[in-house]
């Protein structure tokens, strides 16, 4: 069945993370057709980071899959994420690492850390936020949903359009622990095709 | 698009006067003097050739009434077994989204060449609809499949298809490009069925109100509607319209046989001018009934543009044709003819009786062969949020 959390209905690209002050930066060389989103859960929707270009790698069910996308701090301090979550799977913050001289992903200590006023991208190969065991297939076209949660205890939702992508084929580090989600060794990222 | 004043600079001159000018040099030392009115007014290219845009959003889709640019392809997918109407709308959402990123000249999302994109050249993507898409989407199809013409010889390979992508712009490496980007996201719902890919002049070659060439060297599109002309015979009032591609094989060994009065009384028009033969400019009025000092028409009753002629401005068609050129064989005879893309609000009341008439009889049908047939509904324009279909799928 699919997963009521994965939105089929419009495709608005640019999530804003408040009501407040974004529209501008949202809409700059990106859709500005975006929408504010309501906050989820009692915590408050950080109006300090925005999610530009956001979009997630189709994959079946159970296939680690990633989320990308730019994240663009406009304040005049620096942002931290310290989680990611997604009714659509678990979730990891990760990034990549050279280990015996393969490039393998693991958990990112700390979190991500924004720069203030600068942008940090979240790509294949590069950082991203991983989605551990998706319920349901995640299929083209798909819109899923995901909340980044700050240090400071805010949150920055934002949906992703769900692309067929036949590279971002990075593979687990065996060594590390993988909190939260089935053992998985050496596991690579959304081997098949959506 | 833009085409702003700006200073000349040596390299422009360089670049594009100087080289232009020899072509037309070259070119009017080959022509019949009295074409050098066709192809002596050379216009330097414009420096913005390369970032010019098209807007993509707008209650009608964009690469239908702007003037064409010089590189196309068509490409006819086949939506797979397991593709029904939400997964169609998945798809369409994947596919506006990336059309309106590369026609502003950015990387659609996930773009693995984001290079590639930045030099949008006029791109335009227009989505069609073919019957069999409506199927799926459990509603009646606004366009049918043409009835069978008795000129036609039409091969599967160039034929059919539930959704048409016609890509273009200005440079073929954005069409390679977003013709890439498109059928990769296109992938998971749909195979290809067939490309097309072809070509008019170049940019700064011409101003854009010169009629082009085929590669039977007829000026071809001369009775387009124009301007507000275009209205009345293209679209809808809901901003949709309808579009028929064919692939026309040009027989150009036989055409060779021909003299070049052989081939104006076979068309109708002068060969260097594109005037009728009762005329003196290409965009007179044919007279049907002008004689000639024998008494005969001037213009042969069987003559293309005879046969082909509509006077009812809701009953034109609006053609956006590019060149195609393939390989020649191993005795040297090309394969080339013309991707004919007619433009029009109904091809069963605007298309059909045209083809029918020239099928029924038209001197020029010895030199051309329809190898290929396909129609497309052409859904409305969206705004941005929304996409292309929403209205037939949503």
């Amino acid at each position: 069945m699919r997963n009521p959390s994965i939105r089929r209905r419009t495709l608005s690209v640019t999530v804003l993370t408040g009501v407040l002050a974004t529209l501008g930066l949202a809409g700059c060389g990106s859709d500005s057709s975006s929408t504010a989103s309501p906050a989820p859960g009692p915590s408050t929707v950080a109006a300090t980071l925005t999610v530009k270009d956001p979009w997630v790698k189709a994959a079946t069910a159970g296939t680690m899959t990633a989320a990308f996308g730019v994240l663009v701090n406009d304040t005049g301090a620096d942002v931290t994420i310290t989680s990611a979550e997604s009714p659509a799977s678990p979730m990891e913050l990760h990034e990549m690492t050279m280990k015996d001289g393969k490039m393998v992903m693991q958990p990112k200590q700390g979190g991500f850390v924004i720069k203030a006023r600068s942008t940090h991208e979240l790509s294949p190969g590069g950082d991203h936020l991983m989605l551990m065991k998706p319920a349901t297939a995640i299929e083209a076209g798909d819109e899923v949903s995901f909340t980044l949660k700050l240090a400071d205890g805010s949150t920055v939702p934002f949906t992703a359009i769900a692309k067929p992508f036949a590279g971002a084929g990075e593979s687990y580090d065996p060594g590390m622990a993988m909190p939260g989600s089935a053992p998985a060794s050496a596991m690579p990222m959304g081997s098949t095709a959506p | 698009m833009s085409s702003r004043p700006s200073p000349v600079s040596r390299r422009r001159l360089l670049a594009g006067g100087a080289v232009a000018g020899l072509g037309a040099v070259a070119a009017a030392g080959a022509t019949v003097v009295t074409g050098a009115a066709d192809v002596l007014p050379v216009q330097a290219a414009v420096p913005d050739t390369g970032t010019a845009t098209v807007p993509f959003y707008g209650t009608r889709q964009a690469g239908v009434a702007q003037d064409p640019p010089a590189q196309a392809a068509f490409v006819a997918l086949t939506l797979a077994a397991g593709t029904d109407k939400r997964a169609v709308a998945r798809m369409m959402r994947l596919l506006t989204d990336d059309a309106a990123r590369l026609t502003r000249g950015e990387p659609a999302l996930g773009d693995t060449d984001a290079t590639l994109a930045v030099l949008p050249a006029r791109l335009t993507v227009t989505f069609g609809f073919g019957p069999g898409l409506y199927a799926v989407a459990g509603q009646r199809s606004p366009v049918a499949d043409l009835p069978a013409f008795a000129i036609d010889r039409l091969e599967k390979r160039w034929s059919g298809g539930d959704l048409l992508l016609q890509i273009c712009a200005d440079d073929p490496l954005t069409v390679t490009h977003t013709q890439r980007m498109l059928i990769k996201d296109a992938r998971p719902f749909a195979a290809v069925r067939w490309v097309q890919q072809g070509f008019r002049r170049s940019p700064g070659v011409q101003s854009p109100e010169h009629t082009q060439r085929n590669v039977l060297g007829q000026l071809d599109g001369t009775a387009n509607p124009r301007g507000p002309g275009i209205d009345p015979a293209v679209w809808n009032p809901d901003g949709s319209t309808q579009l028929v591609v064919r692939r026309i094989r040009a027989e150009i060994e036989k055409w060779d046989l021909l003299s070049v009065t052989d081939k104006e009384n076979a068309v109708g028009r002068r060969m260097a001018t594109g005037a009728p033969l009762s005329g003196t400019d290409e965009h007179d009025d044919p007279d049907f009934t002008a004689l000639d000092d024998a008494g005969l028409p001037k213009i042969p009753d069987f003559s293309h543009v005879t046969r082909a002629h509509v006077t009812d401005p809701a009953m034109k068609i609006l053609r956006r044709p590019y060149n195609y050129d393939g390989v020649p064989n191993a005795l040297g005879h090309p394969d080339a003819g013309l991707i004919f893309a007619a433009f029009q609000r109904d091809i069963a009341r605007q298309f059909v009786p045209i083809q029918q008439r020239l099928a029924d009889k038209d001197l020029l049908n010895e030199w051309i062969t329809p190898i290929g047939s396909a129609v497309f509904a052409v859904p409305p324009g969206c705004s941005e949020g929304g996409w292309i279909g929403e209205q037939v799928l949503a």
